[in-house]
């Protein structure tokens, strides 16, 4: 596969944060890529390096203390970590957009919904005024906010959670980008809005042929909305498979024991919940070889010295883990 | 599971508690949030109830208002033959040695100043338990009980992980061997891979000491785990309380059939073809709540009469309570089940 089949192609990328106690590490050296039109789901635990992931891409990490060490950020054949300032500018919300976790910080309490949607769209898409705020308008209804000629007028303040994310839905589509990059989008939101939004940004992107990568710590969350699946640890991804393998074949000991952990509505109630042991790593402190060795039940000599790669082990499946572990020899 | 027998431990009783609100303009009247608006229900002795709604529902102001850390506008709190709510300050202070709570954030909850040992061992001073040479004994134990290490008691809250510090949050609720604890939220602020750890944890303490849980949280599945009984609550209200297999097997509220049609399975068979019962809106503001049901204007379901009319809260099985006024009768195919 080369990088000019890919919408986005990222190799080696590594973030680095400078700490009281020397350097941190947030993003190891990831690679992976998403194709035009397709959702993925990355997945972890908050400290896992997703978020920054999410802001190397766009060169949002606050520099200093952050920094892109190193690695290669292909998108639409460009290279993004070596574009000017200016032309990265003229990027960020056209080509890839982000939605945030807490709407309430994401959008400007001061100012109408109105002129917060209308900038970006006359810098990106120019045009009148008029133009621009037909074109805000029409980003509400489609986000599915009632009465959007009168409510964009309102400021954040008057629309209540789920009606304020579907705002900040609105901003990130409104200039019709390619990629969408949704760090938590539903976290800060109740169940019954959450599946909503869920659906929301699912029928928004396909309606504009965007891509997107969900970020989030729930994997029930992925099981509905991603084709495919990354699962990040410590910095690392550990595993990649389709939404499929993720949840059928499992092969990393820490996939395999998150989807464990989880008591599920669907299944008859276990006396007690398979657990495990141990906390996610401090990113200054991650564990020498494998940084899952601590906490995992398989873990050998070799797992302590030697990193593992990741592996294929079917196809679209790759694993970091030196060991071919199933979900059976878990249970 | 063995049938936790009826044994009441509190009585609820038409518990209400209501916030001042300001006014509307400046001679209007004075406004109430109705956070808690008429609850009646009994905690057994030895189960875990669980409290399910969304955020803003009231739940965790019915778990404070128990515990009188906020005082209750009108109703009553019986606990072993005396209301909670009558008794006088200094009883009360007896009494809270029985009562406890673990917090959802444990950041927040632990004080960064003080030691892991002045923590645990606070309660126990101000309730003039045991000698400090006893007391120091009694936090290696709490820290132990909890999987910590009795070392761990000279350290600061910032020394330890997420999970961890929930687990100094449980030693101080159980410093002061309680009856009863209200969990508010203790994992959702908690990484998944650590949620296990202290779900078992709470039902290990459960067992070892008799204890009575109220658990108070919004992810259904974690309460079907954890909880023997369950209660649905909306802006205030109950809508369903019941048993947790008959809520789970045969939910008789609109609402609850809604919450549970949401809760996201990973699973992406199951995901594709589950059909999601949508909730129009948002949850109406608490300072005015809508007439008749309160759940009418996001209920699928809802009728003229349900805009009029307040549902009666009635018995449809054996203690399988529902306020609603269409329950049990199968109107339409329209309220498919995720989870059957």
């Amino acid at each position: 596969m080369t990088a000019a089949e890919h919408l986005l192609q990222v190799w080696g990328l590594k973030t680095e944060f400078a700490g009281r106690h020397g350097t941190v590490v947030a993003v190891n050296g990831v690679d992976f890529y998403i194709d035009a039109g397709e959702t993925v789901g990355l997945v972890g635990e908050s400290g896992c390096g997703k978020s920054v992931t999410a802001l190397s891409l766009m060169r949002l990490v606050p520099d200093p203390p952050g920094r892109i060490a190193g690695g290669s950020v292909q998108f639409k054949g460009r290279e993004l970590l070596s574009l000017s300032k200016r032309a990265m500018r003229g990027l960020r919300g056209k080509e890839i957009s982000m939605i945030f976790q807490d709407p309430l910080t994401s959008l400007n309490p001061m100012m109408r919904i109105e002129r917060q949607m209308t900038e970006g769209i006359r810098l990106h898409l120019g045009g009148s005024r008029r133009e621009a705020r037909d074109r805000a308008i029409e980003m509400l209804r489609l986000v599915g906010i009632p009465q959007a000629e009168r409510r964009i007028r309102d400021y954040p303040h008057q629309f209540s959670g789920g009606m304020r994310q579907r705002v900040v839905i609105a901003i990130a589509l409104s200039c019709n980008p390619s990629l969408v990059l949704a760090d938590e989008p539903t976290t800060a939101l109740d169940v019954t809005i959450q599946a909503q939004i869920l659906e929301l940004i699912q029928k928004a992107t396909n309606e504009i042929n965007a891509a997107a990568l969900l970020i989030t710590h729930d994997l029930g969350v992925v099981a509905g909305a991603c084709q495919r699946v990354l699962v990040m640890y410590a910095g690392s991804i550990v595993e990649e498979a389709s939404r499929r393998d993720i949840f059928y074949n499992p092969r990393h000991p820490y996939t395999i024991g998150l989807l464990q952990s989880v008591p599920r509505i669907d299944r008859p109630r276990p006396e007690r919940l398979l657990q495990i042991e141990g906390s996610p790593p401090d990113l200054a402190r991650v564990p020498r070889g494998c940084p899952f060795h601590p906490r995992c039940r398989f873990a050998t000599e070799r797992c302590v010295v030697e990193t593992p790669e990741l592996r294929a082990v079917g196809s679209g499946h790759t694993v970091a883990c030196h060991y071919d572990i199933t979900r059976e020899e878990v249970a | 599971m063995t049938a936790v027998p009826a044994d009441p431990l509190i009585q609820v009783r038409e518990l209400r508690t209501y916030f001042a609100a300001g006014r509307r303009g400046l001679l209007g009247p004075q406004r109430q949030v109705r956070a808690v608006d008429g609850l009646t229900f009994d905690i057994y002795r030895g189960e875990t109830l669980g409290l399910v709604g969304e955020s803003g529902c009231g739940k965790s102001t019915t778990g404070r208002t128990i515990l009188q850390l906020v005082r209750a506008t009108s109703g009553e709190i019986i606990y072993d033959g005396r209301d909670l709510c009558r008794i006088s300050p200094r009883e009360m202070r007896g009494m809270r040695r029985r009562l406890q709570i673990i917090f959802q954030d444990p950041s927040a909850s632990l004080s960064s100043r003080m030691r892991v040992s002045q923590i645990v061992g606070d309660a126990l001073q101000i309730h003039h338990l045991g000698t400090r040479q006893t007391r120091r004994k009694r936090v290696g134990e709490l820290l132990e009980i909890v999987g910590l290490h009795p070392s761990h008691a000279r350290r600061f809250p910032h020394e330890f992980s997420g999970g961890q510090r929930q687990r100094i949050g449980i030693a101080r609720a159980l410093a002061v061997n309680p009856e009863f604890i209200v969990c508010d939220e203790p994992i959702s602020a908690l990484d998944v891979s650590i949620r296990a750890q202290i779900i078992n944890l709470l039902e290990d303490l459960q067992r070892e000491f008799g204890l009575t849980y109220l658990f108070i949280a919004h992810d259904l599945s974690v309460v079907r785990h954890i909880c023997t009984r369950v209660a649905v609550m909306y802006l205030g209200k109950f809508m369903e309380l019941a048993p947790r297999d008959a809520l789970y097997a045969d939910p008789l509220h609109p609402y609850t059939r809604a919450l549970m049609s949401a809760v996201p399975i990973p699973d992406p068979d199951i995901e594709d073809r589950r059909r999601r019962i949508i909730l129009s809106g948002d949850v109406p503001t608490p300072l005015d709540p809508p007439s008749g049901c309160v759940f009418n204007t996001r209920c699928p379901l809802a009728t003229e009469r349900c805009r009029q009319e307040v549902p009666q809260w009635r018995e449809m099985g054996p203690g399988h309570w529902v306020a609603c006024h269409y329950a049990g009768t199968p109107r339409e195919e329209d309220l498919p089940m995720g989870a059957a």
